[in-house]
């Protein structure tokens, strides 16, 4: 918000506005740069040569693969299920809806280690199917399935809570209309609704593909950790770290952290078209809020 | 009004449904079957073992620390951000975010090694005498990266909103600005720091990934829940994992209560301006 004026307030004084200014930012590089920043360092120690050989390792290649390959299931799912729950939420007046809203929100409230051991009693030998599972000859568990349930559980809420609070922003006139006039739901929903939410939901694909990526907890328990098999690159992560190979971890360790930066960009640039504007923080960040918007 | 005059209700609501029965409800509840399962006695003497209730310790106790910290801290980084212009303010504004799109490992691995005794902190604070990695020290400061954009988020957007003629107004009383400050600002800020406060705190509390890498992991002293949790599941010993990580399941949920609760006021504040 631009101000037209701007009077003195409180804090302006130069002296303590610099000092402000100066113990936040020297704050910010130890506490959020050096991280980053120590994560190359370590990454590069031996050489950019010997980066690019860990790097094309067959563990940490196949590690990278798991990893896409549980991002390529878990987030159109998520996607295809965040947008149902918005349109239902929205669109719609039926009871139960906030406490829908509630159990949505759920997943970021528990532990990602809750998580993974609540789906070890589901699927795992000493679980509810477990026994089912096993005569049937269906592995769950220590293999992508598991991996990509216990993913999806952990991000669950990021689509959702990015189109709610914007969609119940919008209100439902312009879709009425267009069924009033003869457009089908699905004609509908993609000429009239999916242009207005488009940045929203490429924002929320985008947080959410970032947590798939890098949820550690949740997959360490359901993975089994079986090297060159079922390791993500988080997991692969950890093991290179106990195994004593720094270089190695920190690599690999590299090509999230490049991931991150880049989901940060993306997020400053969807941010600049209107997404992620209307939101309360949670647990994730945000959260859609259906009290303050009435239309 | 219940006017159904657009389609698809049937198709998401059921796809919602099923989603949520399936991925969210289906596990907790088999969690908390199980958990249910042992009988009250044998429940009662897991959930209160020593050990377990020293990783309660530990871990509440951290994550009050790491909180506190981001109290300070997060408000100072909300109040910059706010309220001063200066080059590179947009860029500390999107940094804000690193430690949630950083995965939890990387975050682990980093800040051990910093804080290692060679480390590029580590060895400073080592001459100094302070022991930062494998100590509870460690664990709080794994806590406070993974949770600080909660309290600059819930802080930043009502810090924006002030009205500047309640300040005006208390200066032409004669107001300091400690006084402002204290008196002025501070209250209204109460409820999105009190919200941000829980967020954070209930994020300390479930953490691991961070924390396991720098916290040293020893029983009874820098073990937090998550880990014994952890642990247990793989000693095969499943019926105790369940116990555990039942208590961080309820522990969880209060947190949920109390975040909506606090949430639902400060919106109320907000909204009334």
């Amino acid at each position: 918000m631009a101000k037209t004026r701007r009077p003195p307030r409180i804090g302006d004084a130069p002296i303590f506005r610099n000092t402000m200014i100066a113990i936040v930012l020297v704050l910010v590089a130890l506490i959020i740069i050096a991280p980053l920043a120590v994560i190359g360092y370590e990454a590069l120690s031996k050489g950019i040569a010997y980066f690019g050989k860990t790097i094309a390792n067959s563990d940490t290649r196949h590690a990278i693969l798991m990893t896409a390959m549980t991002a390529l299931i878990a987030v159109p799912i998520n996607t295809a299920f965040g947008v149902a729950t918005a349109w239902a939420i929205t669109k719609f007046d039926f009871p139960g809806r906030r406490l829908l809203l509630i159990v949505i929100e759920i997943p970021f409230s528990v532990s990602p280690i809750v998580a993974g051991v609540a789906y070890l009693f589901v699927y795992g030998l000493q679980g509810l199917f477990g026994e089912a599972l096993q005569s049937a000859d269906v592995k769950i568990l220590f293999a992508l399935p598991g991996i990509v349930l216990a993913s999806m559980f952990v991000t669950a809420p990021f689509v959702a809570r990015e189109l709610i609070p914007l969609m119940q922003a919008q209100g439902r006139d312009l879709e009425e209309a267009a069924t009033s006039l003869g457009a089908s739901g699905w004609r509908t929903f993609f000429f009239v609704t999916l242009p207005n939410i488009k940045w929203a939901l490429l924002y929320g694909v985008i947080l959410c593909n970032s947590r798939v990526m890098g949820e550690f907890g949740a997959v360490s328990v359901v993975s089994g950790n079986i090297r060159g098999q079922t390791n993500t690159l988080p997991l692969h992560i950890e093991l290179l770290y106990h195994d004593y190979n720094a270089v190695g971890a920190f690599a690999a360790a590299s090509i999230l952290a490049v991931l991150a930066v880049v989901t940060l960009i993306a997020k400053v640039a969807l941010e600049r078209r209107g997404a992620g504007r209307v939101r309360r923080p949670s647990l994730a960040g945000t959260a859609p809020d259906i009290s303050e918007t009435t239309p | 009004m219940a006017r159904r005059i657009l389609p698809g209700l049937p198709l998401t609501l059921g796809i919602t449904l099923v989603y949520v029965a399936i991925i969210v409800v289906l596990p907790l509840g088999a969690l908390i079957f199980k958990a249910a399962s042992l009988g009250p006695e044998d429940y009662w003497r897991i959930v209160s073992s020593e050990r377990a209730m020293a990783s309660y310790r530990v871990t509440i106790l951290c994550a009050l620390a790491a909180t506190l910290f981001n109290l300070v801290f997060g408000l100072a980084l909300a109040w910059v951000i706010v309220r001063y212009r200066f080059p590179g303010r947009r860029f500390v504004d999107a940094l804000v975010d690193l430690p949630f799109a950083l995965p939890t490992a990387v975050a682990g691995i980093a800040l051990t090694t910093l804080f290692a005794s060679n480390g590029w902190f580590g060895a400073p604070l080592a001459a100094i005498g302070i022991k930062v990695a494998y100590t509870p020290l460690g664990i709080i400061i794994a806590m406070a990266f993974t949770s600080l954009p909660f309290i600059v988020r819930t802080v930043q957007p009502v810090l924006e909103e002030l009205d500047p003629a309640l300040e005006e107004a208390a200066q032409t009383l004669g107001a300091s600005d400690m006084e402002i400050f204290l008196r002025v600002i501070l209250p209204q800020l109460a409820p999105a720091l009190l919200a941000g406060l829980s967020l954070s705190f209930a994020r300390s509390l479930g953490e691991f990934g961070a924390i396991i890498f720098i916290a040293g992991n020893q029983p009874f002293e820098t073990e937090i829940t998550a880990l014994l949790a952890f642990i247990r599941l793989e000693e095969y010993d499943y019926p105790a994992s369940a116990a555990i990580a039942s208590v961080m399941l309820f522990a969880a949920f209060t947190m949920l209560a109390v975040t909506n609760l606090l949430q639902a006021r400060a919106l109320r504040y907000t909204v009334k301006g």
